[in-house]
């Protein structure tokens, strides 16, 4: 119980940080940081309950973001919906859709669980680029996201979405870390270290990870949600490979055995991105070499880095 | 969806031989590609996320060699042994230290060198897209079959890699290098244990894997136009050929490469929307109910 108390204690603390931080200094640019943040760190830290927290290397998890994104911004668009009911249709049907693609994959292991979770996902972006009446095709979903002000709180602000995207957020990272921290996710690191062993004490072995895909699903399609909410509709680059990589690359930088590794990694990502694009058009030549320097020098991501540091002892959770 | 112009392409021998060629060089270039992939997997169990980038540096480094000597022989071959060092190097250098460790460290290395080459094409021969123009020797007459048309460079191009493919499956399976790479894919601590140096056999598989990109991106060139991101399609393509043709066997490659490619020259015409999400479709039910692929060992 300990460990609720003090994860309930610090996600306060950090929601409290995040709310009052405009009024302190007002800074858009922060702002809008934070609120690219939120998007990339849920997708980054759900798709970690599966690489990190279940040993299930996911190549196709840009599905749910994208899905997401297309879900939500299309309800908001074609009926008149509230912000609230539209978010969590939206988190219903990723579920549904996560489900259905889960009990596909959950049966083939290592690379080619990787594969065939690659192959759905591109299978959803070709049908994106090509059902163009729907979705727009390679422009994306134009028009924008209708405002529809809700107790005094309108998203086509920006210190509204700043406020709305913090709070999710912080939300969301909770309840993944209560997910981690459970029983269920103790089942699941389990499996990721011994699946014989765990087979062997009764666990069925599908059911903790078809769950645990579906959660990340839906977690992930909260990220592309708030990306919907960003960018004001949807763009097929969301649910595109290159996405998925990103993602995978954010978790390896910031740490996969550390519950907010993620959350870092992320945050280092979009920062070296906004820097390097503004300092030279050749930002992917600079990245490549940042990420070569991390891969061989540190070998693991930076929180994990830093918790085995001499004198700190070895990791527990591995 | 038009299945009625199918059909009367499929009636009209003249359109099904202008479609099965232009389609038959997709998939014989894609299976140069798919079997270094498929080779490096097979011996090294590494997925080189990379092995765009070798077709990219293939295709541009003949394009300036056939700018400087007018041969496109020469660019060709200067391509493949570039791009067999660079192989070798890229092994040595910087997969061979993440041998054994997390799948994701290896696709991360991948990833950068993805981001650093296509950024130094970018450098050196510009953002824009470059046409490389069709070489000299191939500057004559198309060839008629059955009164379809058949550009010389296309049917030079299909001979040359169908050869290519013989060369490759003859050598793997009868020449003593050729079953010393089989068994290091079987089982590298034997091979090792028998006295043979696998660090140098696995830097030459990469090699091998690395120069077969480049040779394709080289034979690419005159057909296709060059950009700094197309490595990336030639990929996700190569990748399903290898999934679908099974990861470590050559003549699954050539035979699914040469399906996909016959799929895509008639699917322009049939359903052109739908083509990628019958190939999508097809990888993951061959997935489902053969994940070691259609002509693949079962590896894990």
């Amino acid at each position: 119980m300990n460990g609720l108390w003090r994860d309930s204690g610090v996600a306060l603390a950090a929601l409290v940080l995040l709310l009052g931080a405009p009024l302190a200094f007002s800074s858009p640019a922060f702002e809008d940081f934070i609120i690219r943040l939120s998007a990339l760190a849920l997708f980054a830290t759900s798709l970690n309950l599966l690489v990190g927290g279940s040993g299930m290397i996911s190549f196709g998890h840009g599905l749910f973001y994208g899905f997401g994104a297309y879900a939500f911004a299309l309800l908001m668009q074609r009926t008149t919906l509230s912000l609230a009911s539209a978010v969590l249709l939206t988190l219903f049907l990723a579920a549904l859709v996560a489900l259905l693609v889960g009990a596909v994959c959950i049966r083939l292991k290592t690379i080619y669980f990787a594969f065939v979770t690659l192959a759905i996902q591109m299978l959803f972006y070709s049908v994106i680029i090509s059902w163009v009446s729907l979705t727009g095709g390679d422009q994306g979903l134009q028009g924008g996201i209708p405002r529809r002000v809700i107790a005094g709180i309108d998203i086509n602000q920006q210190g509204h979405l700043y406020q709305f995207c913090a709070v999710l957020l912080v939300a969301g990272l909770f309840a993944m870390r209560h997910i981690t921290a459970s029983p269920f996710g103790m089942t699941l690191r389990m499996i990721r270290d011994n699946e014989a062993r765990a087979a062997f004490l009764g666990i069925p072995l599908w059911r903790p990870k078809l769950a645990i895909f579906v959660l990340a699903g839906v977690f992930a399609a909260l990220g592309g949600i708030l990306a919907s909410l960003f960018v004001s509709g949807a763009y097929p680059e969301f649910a595109d490979w290159p996405f998925s990589g990103q993602a995978i690359f954010a978790v390896m930088l910031g740490g996969i055995d550390s519950f907010l590794g993620p959350l870092a990694g992320s945050a280092i990502l979009l920062a070296l991105n906004d820097i390097f694009t503004r300092l030279t058009e050749y930002h992917g030549l600079v990245q490549g070499v940042v990420i070569l320097l991390f891969a061989l020098g540190l070998r693991r991501g930076v929180l994990d880095f830093l918790r085995v540091l001499p004198g700190r002892g070895e990791v527990a959770s591995r | 969806m038009d299945l009625g112009a199918l059909v009367a392409c499929f009636a009209s021998p003249a359109c099904v031989v202008t479609q099965a060629s232009s389609g038959l060089i997709v998939g014989l270039l894609l299976f140069l590609v798919a079997a270094g992939l498929t080779l490096i997997f097979g011996v090294l169990k590494i997925v080189n996320f990379a092995h765009g980038t070798f077709y990219m540096l293939g295709a541009y480094i003949a394009y300036s060699v056939l700018q400087a000597t007018n041969s496109y022989g020469l660019a060709v071959l200067a391509a493949a042994a570039a791009m067999a060092v660079f192989g070798v190097a890229f092994e040595r250098f910087l997969i061979a230290r993440v041998y054994g460790g997390n799948v994701l460290m290896q696709l991360l290395i991948c990833y950068a060198v993805v981001l650093i080459f296509d950024d130094l094409v970018k450098l050196v021969w510009g953002a824009d897209f470059h046409a490389m123009g069709m070489p000299e020797a191939f500057q004559r007459a198309p060839i008629f079959i059955a009164g379809g048309v058949v550009p010389p460079f296309y049917a030079g191009l299909i001979v040359l890699s169908l050869c290519l493919a013989a060369l490759l499956g003859l050598g793997l399976g009868f020449t003593r290098m050729g079953k010393i790479i089989t068994a290091a894919a079987q089982n590298p601590q034997m091979v090792a244990a028998l006295g043979i140096n696998t660090t140098a056999l696995f830097a030459l598989v990469f090699g091998l894997g690395g120069g077969l990109a480049g040779l394709a991106g080289a034979l690419a060139a005159p057909v296709r136009s060059l950009s700094p991101g197309m490595g990336f399609s030639i990929l996700i393509e190569s990748f399903i050929i290898t999934v679908i043709g099974g990861m470590g066997s050559i003549a699954g490659a050539l035979l699914t490469a040469i399906g996909y490619g016959l799929l895509r020259g008639f699917g322009t015409i049939g359903f052109p929307l739908f083509t990628d999400e019958l190939i999508y479709a097809a990888m993951i039910l061959v997935l489902l109910l053969r994940p070691s692929g259609l002509f693949g060992r079962e590896i894990v």
